[in-house]
């Protein structure tokens, strides 16, 4: 497929955005319970969620490039009973909306209590808010990455390892940018999200790894004969019907030479995985602060790099009738 | 239920173009809007199309065959395209089966082109709307129009009747008929989508002869020995006379 990287741009910046937010509400329910301590409610869920809002706004209009009518876009979200793209639509607002409420509910110090199951445990506004929210981080998740995998002919996103891929690589984003901002703010939980995007993105590193490997063995279901209907091993295409090209070789084909192809996956590798692991280790050892943004900005740059050959990698059967001008 | 199609006989297709043209012309003078060419007359010419005819070489040489390919919307039973839409403005009618695009719902996200495993779909790059094949919606219900030339248009066009046009639900069209009796068949039946359009294959019509029936095991000549046969190398009567 083709990379659009208005999609590109939409499905990190989100996944960074939720990212962000769950860093913070797991913050804030490490603390409840006592096993964090408590930080100002104002400057660090605040201002962190109302970072996290940046992103999923920055995200969103990112995604309006994409359409050839962004003025109609409203109308998207009329058939979430069938459409995975519908869903998106639907929960991407309603999650930026319940991060603004969380970030106001913070800020604004408005936070009655609603009930309290013991002495110590006080289930106030935010965490009830902040637990809707976090569902709806995980319902965006699912509902971005189903839109590519529930492609069945796609077959190198039709896989579950796509849903585990995008919530997973877009949480060790969203906790690394949480350790830079915690290291920012001079917060005491650095090493607590440091620890945590290590973590996060050794799993991811494992699950794309998987999914590279599986999508190196793929045995494709359609072929030239299946395409036309003829049983042959031999066929050779001799006209597509377009000598200029159309756009069905446009939007299908990803245009990049093999070479530069198969280093962009080695490039997402080293950007995504081995740098910031390097990189949050050491500064997890050595407390030097702005290590922390240069790794959340070089994973961010390496994610770019990742959902650029994730579409790329993706082989549409179509390409079947387009092989010889 | 009906479900309208076409029939595409890959054993008279003899790669024309007639059928891209026509369909061309048909549609983009419709009232749904035009559709766009970039660089028509210049380097790399493009623009959209519904249909298109393709060419494929089979076998290696001296045992080829060229088989030419028309290509349009198969008009699915089960159309993938259609539920991932997110506005509805792609849909299959109730009414005969034809999936088309709402152009004013249409939000151009390209979803549903990802999703048609054939290529069928392709955004016009001037209204910035999905656009395939319509099976001539505009025309086969037009009753201004003689009833003979109630078909899409390259169904007219084709000079050769390779494409055909009917209800392939109904057992008694001739659709159904040709796809029956020449064996009919759907593409990339692996994705369940149950095209509506069906091809007919090539075909070569053979005729078994034995050597015992080179020479008339019958001939009354041989029974009642009037004349004599003549020899192999010998001119007979049928030879020389013209009855």
């Amino acid at each position: 497929m083709h990379p659009a990287f208005s999609v590109i741009f939409l499905t990190t910046l989100i996944g960074v955005g939720q990212g962000l937010f769950l860093a913070l509400y797991t913050g804030q329910l490490y603390s409840v319970i006592k096993v964090l301590p408590v930080q100002d409610s104002h400057d660090f869920y605040g201002y962190g969620s109302l970072l996290a809002l940046l992103f999923l706004g920055a995200g969103l209009f990112s995604s309006f490039f994409h359409l050839g009518h962004p003025e109609r876009a409203w109308r998207s979200a009329t058939k979430w009973k069938t459409s995975w793209l519908s869903r998106e639509v639907i929960v991407l607002p309603a999650f930026m909306g319940t991060t603004f409420i969380y970030a106001m509910i913070q800020i604004t110090g408005w936070n009655p209590v609603l009930f309290a199951l013991s002495d110590d445990l006080i289930v106030d506004l935010s965490l009830f808010i902040g637990l809707v929210n976090t569902l709806l981080a995980f319902s965006l998740f699912v509902c971005t990455a189903m839109i590519y995998a529930c492609i069945k002919f796609l077959q190198e996103w039709a896989t579950p390892l796509t849903v585990v891929n995008y919530t997973l690589l877009g949480m060790a984003s969203g906790f690394a940018l949480s350790t830079a901002f915690a290291a920012m703010v001079n917060s005491n939980l650095v090493h607590f999200y440091g620890s945590w995007a290590i973590v996060l993105t050794i799993s991811a590193f494992i699950t794309r790894s998987a999914s590279l490997i599986r999508n190196t063995k793929i045995k494709y279901k359609s072929s030239l004969s299946s395409a036309i209907g003829i049983r042959h091993t031999k066929i050779n295409q001799k006209a597509m019907g377009a000598m200029g090209g159309s756009f069905n070789t446009r939007e299908y084909f990803h245009g990049a030479k093999p070479a530069l192809f198969k280093s962009i996956k080695w490039i997402f590798i080293v950007l995504v995985f081995i740098v910031p692991i390097l990189l949050l280790t050491t500064a997890l050892a050595t407390d030097v602060s702005s290590l922390f943004s240069i790794a959340f900005i070089v994973q961010y740059t390496g994610l770019l790099a990742e959902r650029w050959f994730f579409f790329a990698q993706a082989n549409h059967p179509q390409n079947l009738y387009y092989q010889t001008i | 239920m009906t479900q309208l199609a076409l029939v595409i006989d890959l054993n008279v297709c003899v790669g024309c173009h007639a059928c891209v043209t026509s369909c061309k012309e048909w549609n983009t003078s419709g009232t749904a809007g035009f559709m766009s060419d970039y660089n028509p007359y210049d380097k790399d010419p493009t623009g959209t199309f519904f249909n298109r005819v393709q060419t494929f070489e089979i076998g290696e040489f001296p045992n080829t065959q060229t088989v030419h390919f028309p290509k349009s919307c198969l008009h699915c039973e089960e159309p993938p395209c259609v539920p991932v839409c997110p506005t509805g403005a792609s849909y299959k009618r109730e009414l005969d089966g034809i999936v088309l695009v709402d152009y004013d719902k249409c939000i151009g996200c390209k979803y549903c082109s990802w999703a048609c495993p054939y290529g069928a779909r392709e955004i016009d790059e001037n209204q910035k709307v999905m656009k395939k094949c319509t099976l001539c919606v505009d025309r086969i219900y037009d009753e201004t129009l003689p009833e003979s030339e109630r078909k899409p248009a390259c169904v007219l066009a084709c000079p050769t009747s390779a494409r055909l046009f009917g209800d392939v639900n109904d057992p008694e069209s001739q659709v159904s008929e040709q796809i029956r009796d020449n064996g009919g068949y759907q593409l990339m039946p692996e994705w369940g989508t149950k095209p509506a359009n069906h091809y007919l294959p090539r075909r070569k019509t053979n005729i078994t002869i034995h050597r015992d029936e080179l020479t008339r095991v019958d001939n009354p000549l041989n029974k009642e020995r009037q004349l004599p046969m003549p020899g192999d190398e010998e001119q007979t009567l049928d030879d020389i006379m013209s009855w």
